[in-house]
């Protein structure tokens, strides 16, 4: 294997609801970085049905290139159809660094590309980094449960290939004066050739996304029940938020999955988030240490959350909380009234 | 008669394991070994298909001598046959190197009983990739379903299964030829107390035990670490965050001040 034929940092653009995937811009504020300090370029891969289009949202957020995959066939995420356009790319261009996000499809493809390939894969990355001499990719990811950090290398192999947890990446700026280079790309595929077969797509009720929220209130066991734990919701519904929770309140059975936050849970980054009764373990901290500001409550001065917070406060919740809704109910409609009073000046 | 193969592996409890906090490194011997959860769901699925369609359940590991206790655990929740592929020249396996070596054990064990289905885990809880199942299915060169949350029917006869894959805001409905590969979710399935039964034949059963010699047409250079592309170089304590203000006074003065710095976030409560 020459290396030298290698070249280039690429990411696999993921389309989800026609448009491409928030960990895919993010992966293209990371890839921009390596690039530019490997002086090399940023790609990214588009694979789907009337994609094409999108090329220029990847150029706004970094991209240089795209290679488009555009064909009824990719209608659905398949495994099969997917993975022979990649590869089909990767043979065609021979990238130094290949990025997923690691969601369901961006692991389920990379997985199967690394066995072809065959090639290395780095699961779940959470820090990037790249030998500026060597092009040798540093890639770091939580262990057992969170509880080391371990760098992993793809010495012998190209290209390198890596999944990169969604939210802990920055997009960057988007600049719509940024274009690039489209390469449309083509590749024989015959829907009588494919084994699997989508039948249907059954959408859930969209659930409180708890991903995309600006205020979190989480709450933990230190609420003491699931009635303890109503305080949480009341909380959260003052200040418009959504409600977390910490994984044990999870399997407590005081509220759904799709509320826990941390590794096993869900990444978020909101601008602020109340942790509340939660003690800090390292599992719930990596999932909302990047947010922007965050309040700790717990009746334990030595609680770790204390250590991951920029505000604490030390107290009992059933104390602290109701008194903050009460004087959130009182003082939110000020700052509204004050915010339409400026609206009424500005159009007067 | 379906015959459907599990692949299992025995892990480390992270809930319990500790970590030693002067060197930073984790205290194995602190942590029980269990049956990797994810994988109890890949058997229990594998026993109601058996149920349902008729059929032979086998499970499959690879790991050092002690991992029997994981076949044992599996013979328990309903499976038939288990076997367990141990070897030096194994160790230090990375997913591809892994999914290579499974997938010679199976190709060994389709030789003496075709495989249908192959079930695996969604991940492991200490290695935590998710890497595997897709691995071993490209490799067998038969479709991988990740995330199945149920199975709706498998024909044999006509050769297709048709199950639900998780996808982010609900499932899609897919139909697959067989033989193929699902990795399973959690709550595909409830697992089931192990009747008296199954306690007793797991106690006395021996699984078949194979070697690297063992199994056919293997190429030792992608065996264990030799053909592990990926290479551990450091594993460091992630870093300690700096702390928080705490803040002083009377509950009453703590609300107030906590008030005011969340309220200067106007843009938020508009
Ligand atoms: C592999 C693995 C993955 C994991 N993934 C996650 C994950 O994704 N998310 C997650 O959250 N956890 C996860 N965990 C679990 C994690 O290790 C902790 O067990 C969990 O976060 C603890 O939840 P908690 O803080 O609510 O409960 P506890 O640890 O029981 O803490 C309760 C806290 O409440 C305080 N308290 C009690 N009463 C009051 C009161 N009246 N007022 C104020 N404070 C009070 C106590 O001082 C204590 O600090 C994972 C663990 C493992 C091993
Ligand atoms: C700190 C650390 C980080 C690592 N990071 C990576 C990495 O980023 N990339 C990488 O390629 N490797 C990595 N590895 C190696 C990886 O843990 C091993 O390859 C492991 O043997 C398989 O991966 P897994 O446990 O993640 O399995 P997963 O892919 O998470 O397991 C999925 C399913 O595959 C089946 N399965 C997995 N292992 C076995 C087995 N031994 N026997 C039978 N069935 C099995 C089970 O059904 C399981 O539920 C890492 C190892 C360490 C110590």
């Amino acid at each position: 294997m020459n290396f030298d034929d290698y070249r280039g940092i690429w990411v696999y653009l993921e389309v989800k609801d026609g448009n491409i995937a928030p960990v895919s811009l993010e992966l293209l504020g990371a890839g921009r970085q390596l690039a530019d300090k490997r002086k090399t370029e940023l790609a990214g891969v588009l694979i789907g049905s009337s994609v094409k289009q999108l090329a220029s949202t990847a150029f706004t957020y970094g991209a240089d290139v795209v290679y488009v995959y555009d064909n009824p066939i990719f209608v659905y995420y398949r495994t099969e159809p997917y993975m022979r356009a990649l590869l089909d790319c990767c043979e065609k261009h021979k990238p130094e660094v290949l990025l997923y996000g690691a969601t369901p499809t961006g692991k389920d493809l990379a997985s199967a590309i690394a066995t072809d390939l065959p090639t290395g894969l780095t699961a779940d990355t959470t820090i990037l980094d790249i030998e500026e001499d060597t092009g040798l990719l540093l890639a770091s990811r939580p262990a057992f449960g969170g509880n080391i950090m371990a760098t992993i290398l793809c010495k012998k192999y190209r290209p390198q290939m890596a999944t990169v947890r969604p939210k802990v990446m920055k997009a960057l700026p988007p600049d719509p004066s940024r274009t690039g280079k489209i390469v449309e790309e083509h590749i024989e595929l015959r829907e009588e050739d494919m084994r699997t077969k989508v039948l249907e797509i059954v959408r859930e009720a969209k659930k409180a996304r708890i991903d995309e929220a600006d205020i979190i209130v989480a709450g933990g066991k230190g609420m003491g029940s699931k009635e303890g734990f109503q305080l949480i919701h009341q909380l959260a519904e003052v200040l418009g938020g959504a409600v977390g929770a910490s994984r044990d309140v999870v399997e407590a059975g005081w509220i759904d999955h799709h509320h826990q936050v941390g590794q096993t849970g869900v990444t978020v980054t909101p601008k602020i988030y109340f942790a509340i009764g939660i003690s800090g373990a390292i599992q719930h901290v990596v999932g909302m240490q990047n947010s922007e500001l965050i309040i700790a409550i717990n009746k334990d001065p030595n609680a770790p959350i204390f250590q991951s917070c920029h505000y604490g406060i030390v107290g009992d919740a059933f104390e602290i909380v109701p008194l903050l809704i009460e004087r959130f109910k009182e003082e939110i409609p000020k700052v509204k009234a004050a915010a339409d009073v400026k609206e009424e000046i500005r159009h007067a | 008669m379906l015959h459907i193969v599990a692949c299992i592996k025995q892990v480390p409890d992270t809930k319990i394991i500790k970590m030693n906090p002067k060197t930073n490194t984790m205290d194995r011997a602190s942590a029980p070994a269990i049956l990797n959860p994810y994988d109890a769901h890949a058997v229990e699925e594998a026993v109601r298909l058996k149920k349902k369609y008729g059929g032979t359940v086998s499970v499959l590991t690879m790991g050092p001598p002690p991992a029997v206790k994981a076949i044992k655990k599996c013979i328990e929740l309903g499976a038939d046959e288990g076997y367990m592929i141990s070897d030096r020249a194994f160790a230090g396996a990375d997913t591809l190197a892994t999914s290579y070596a499974l997938t010679k054990a199976l190709e060994k064990i389709a030789k003496q009983r075709p495989i249908d289905l192959v079930i695996c885990g969604k991940m492991t809880i200490d290695g935590d990739t998710g890497q595997v199942g897709p691995g071993i299915a490209r490799r067998l060169h038969i479709p991988p379903l990740t995330g199945v949350k149920k199975v709706v029917e498998i024909n044999k006869e006509k050769g297709y299964a048709i199950v639900h894959r998780k996808l982010e805001d609900g499932y899609e409905v897919v139909r697959s030829t067989l033989p193929c590969l699902f990795t399973v979710e959690k709550d595909i399935n409830d697992i089931s107390f192990a009747p008296l039964p199954n306690m007793i034949k797991a106690a006395r059963y021996q699984p078949t035990i194979w070697t690297a010699d063992d199994l056919e047409d293997v190429d030792r250079k992608q065996l264990g670490l030799k053909g592990s592309p990926t290479i551990v170089s450091k594993v460091w304590a992630p870093p300690k965050p700096e702390g928080g203000e705490l803040l002083e006074g009377s509950t009453k003065e703590k609300v107030e001040q906590l008030l005011s710095l969340v309220l200067v976030k106007k843009e938020l409560f508009q």
